[in-house]
């Protein structure tokens, strides 16, 4: 029993010390009080080396707090009780913020690098004349091959997927939309499309790769094709840009036929409370220099034309990361589709899933 | 004196009163209350119908319940004989120790050690290499699922065991044995029939989480495994279908219940385990 209280004592006196120090450390580095910016952001998203830039340029405290899905996002900033300045959504999920009433409209007249950005990546469907959204990176969904074993050049398209020389070595990543898109667009359709028996088409080509199929898995994609565990996969082209970072045998193709574009996004949630750092960082971020540096630590495809251009050649030249306009003409942006037809989409891709 | 007792005996109810109702009672009505709406929020038994209707789910279900029954099947194997061993040792408490050691690691970390022992470049098939079957596919196969769904459950099936061994009394194998039973009479008429109230709660402890798994699935299953749990995430996490995802969740409730009624104790005389 008196052992047993000394735990109890010495536990509450050690958690005791941590809160009050913590507490400390906040306070000396400024992340309490009106002077800072709180971001939601994905996980290693921004280089970190530029919020203490941001800080020591303005002033303001950059608290991040991270999210795993937009999804999860979406359901925290619905619920209330945050105080996110701003959030980084991908396109359709703007949409969806957008409709449900969560998002504050952008003051244009305080942002001072909105020339900066492609316009090919603004004023898309998903928030017409970017009212809400300023773009943060852009990417694709694509093939990634090991040279070891697939020659270059012979996996450049959807259909070569399907061949039977492919058995057992295709590792996909578990998304519904992606990979029923994949199917879509390898039939030539929409990857927005809805009619059910054009779903039920692209379920069906599915199951006929499922024989080629190894594997479908989320974010451990990265670790098994680093190490070489499959010579194909299907994923986003930012985890690529990992994969390719970490094995030099890993290469990167998005099919000129079409795939999907996706844009992630700067947006203002109506939960904010820090005006003047929301938009001291926006214009920070769209600063050429720190964009450019941002995409150089990410590895992701900047929107922001200026700071394309002070990226190596090597980066700003790699197609695989920066298509040509012949593939990016061909690209689709997902559309917000209501919840019905996501459920379509997950019923068609969940019944692919049973069938291997 | 009676109704100071009784008093104090509902005094004593109140926390654990509260606890059920909060965290019991409370979580499952919701999810009964939930699962009759539809993805527009109106009142409808259509989820219980599209469930019921859908080959896919009925399919789902099989494959929950068989692969369930698998890993407890395996767990029972390897685990019965194991606590009866331990249960003969000197130092058991230490031996004991060990086996119970694992369940504090986190089920995600040792997921991932799986995943770089069985990978392609891993150890077992660097073992495999060595003695000269070459590397072969131990990834994301039914086998390595099971495998290692059975290593993660095996501690939860030996402790009842563990402990139903150790409340049956030596008396009783003493008279067995004196009366003339073989070792392999004594085990089977004596010693495993006083042991089945630990078999049972060994069972229970393994099979209802069995059936919900949805981590391991895709981690060491590559999704080639699919069961409810799998359909329940990306119900609540995907599509915010949260009507379906929780019509799932009744469904694997009453299939809980059952298994509970099953494995019950029908007639509780004798040492319950502990």
């Amino acid at each position: 029993m008196k052992r047993l209280m000394t735990l109890i004592v010495g536990l509450l006196a050690i958690c005791g010390l941590l809160g009050y120090s913590s507490q400390q450390l906040e306070r000396s580095s400024g992340s309490t009080g009106s002077h800072v910016l709180n971001l939601y952001n994905w996980g290693d998203y921004i280089d970190p080396k530029l919020l203490t830039k941001f800080q020591k340029e303005t002033g303001y405290h950059v608290n991040v707090e991270t999210f795993d899905s937009n999804e999860a996002m979406y359901t925290k900033i619905k619920q209330g009780g945050t105080h996110y300045d701003l959030a980084i959504p991908s396109e359709y999920m703007v949409a969806k913020m957008k409709r449900a009433h969560l998002l504050q409209p952008l003051d244009k007249s305080r942002l001072t690098g909105w020339n900066n950005y492609d316009p090919r990546f603004l004023n898309e469907s998903f928030d017409p004349g970017n009212r809400y959204s300023m773009p943060y990176f852009w990417g694709t969904l694509g093939i990634i091959y090991n040279d070891k074993t697939i020659k270059p050049g012979t996996v450049d398209h959807w259909n070569d997927l399907w061949s039977s020389k492919y058995r057992d070595q295709i590792m996909l990543i578990d998304s519904a939309r992606d990979i029923m898109g994949m199917a879509l667009v390898s039939q030539h359709e929409s990857m927005n499309a809805t009619n059910p028996t054009v779903l039920r088409n692209a379920e069906n080509k599915l199951n006929a790769l499922a024989p080629n199929v190894k594997a479908v898995v989320a974010d451990e994609i990265k670790m098994y094709m680093s190490q070489d565990e499959a010579p194909l996969a299907v994923d986003w082209s930012g985890e690529a840009a990992e994969m390719l970072a970490n094995n030099h045998h890993l290469h990167y193709v998005v099919p000129s036929e079409g795939s999907n574009l996706w844009i992630d996004n700067l947006v203002i949630p109506k939960t904010a409370q820090h005006e003047n750092a929301i938009y001291a960082f926006l214009n920070f971020m769209s600063d050429p220099k720190n964009a450019a540096q941002n995409a150089e630590y990410i590895g992701y495809a900047t929107p922001n034309r200026q700071a394309k251009a002070l990226l190596p050649k090597s980066v700003r030249n790699d197609r695989q990361f920066y298509p040509d306009n012949t593939t990016l003409d061909h690209l689709q942006i997902y559309k917000d589709l209501s919840p019905a037809k996501v459920q379509l989409y997950n019923d068609r891709y969940l019944e692919f899933k049973m069938h291997h | 004196m009676m109704t100071l007792t009784k008093r104090k005996t509902w005094f004593y109810f109140i926390p654990y009163g509260l606890w059920l109702a909060l965290f019991v009672i409370a979580p499952l009505a919701l999810i009964f209350y939930q699962s009759f709406f539809s993805l527009d929020h109106h009142f409808t038994f259509s989820n219980y119908t599209t469930y019921f209707q859908s080959l896919t789910y009925l399919k789902m279900t099989l494959n929950s319940v068989w692969y369930a029954l698998l890993i407890t099947v395996f767990t029972g194997l390897i685990s019965y004989p194991t606590a009866y061993f331990l249960h003969g040792l000197k130092h058991r408490q230490f031996w004991l120790l060990l086996v119970i050691l694992p369940t504090w690691i986190n089920i995600l970390l040792k997921a991932y050690a799986f995943i770089g022992i069985f990978s392609q470049a891993g150890l077992a098939n660097q073992f495999l290499s060595f003695i000269g079957i070459g590397p072969q596919q131990i990834l994301f196969t039914n086998a390595s699922f099971i495998f290692v769904a059975t290593y993660i459950q095996i501690p939860f099936m030996i402790l009842p065991i563990y402990n139903a061994l150790d409340d049956l009394s030596p008396a009783f194998i003493n008279a067995s044995q004196d009366l003339g039973a073989s070792g392999w009479q004594t085990f089977r008429r004596v010693i495993f029939p006083l042991t089945l109230p630990g078999v049972k709660a060994g069972v229970q402890a393994v099979f209802i989480p069995s059936l919900s798994l949805f981590m391991l699935t895709r981690l060491i299953g590559g999704n080639k495994v699919i069961t409810l749990g799998t359909a329940i995430e990306e119900h609540f996490l995907t599509t915010m279908n949260w009507g379906m995802g929780s019509t799932i969740g009744v469904v694997l409730i009453v299939a809980m219940v059952i298994v509970m009624l099953l494995t019950g104790d029908q007639k509780p005389k004798g040492g319950t385990p502990r």
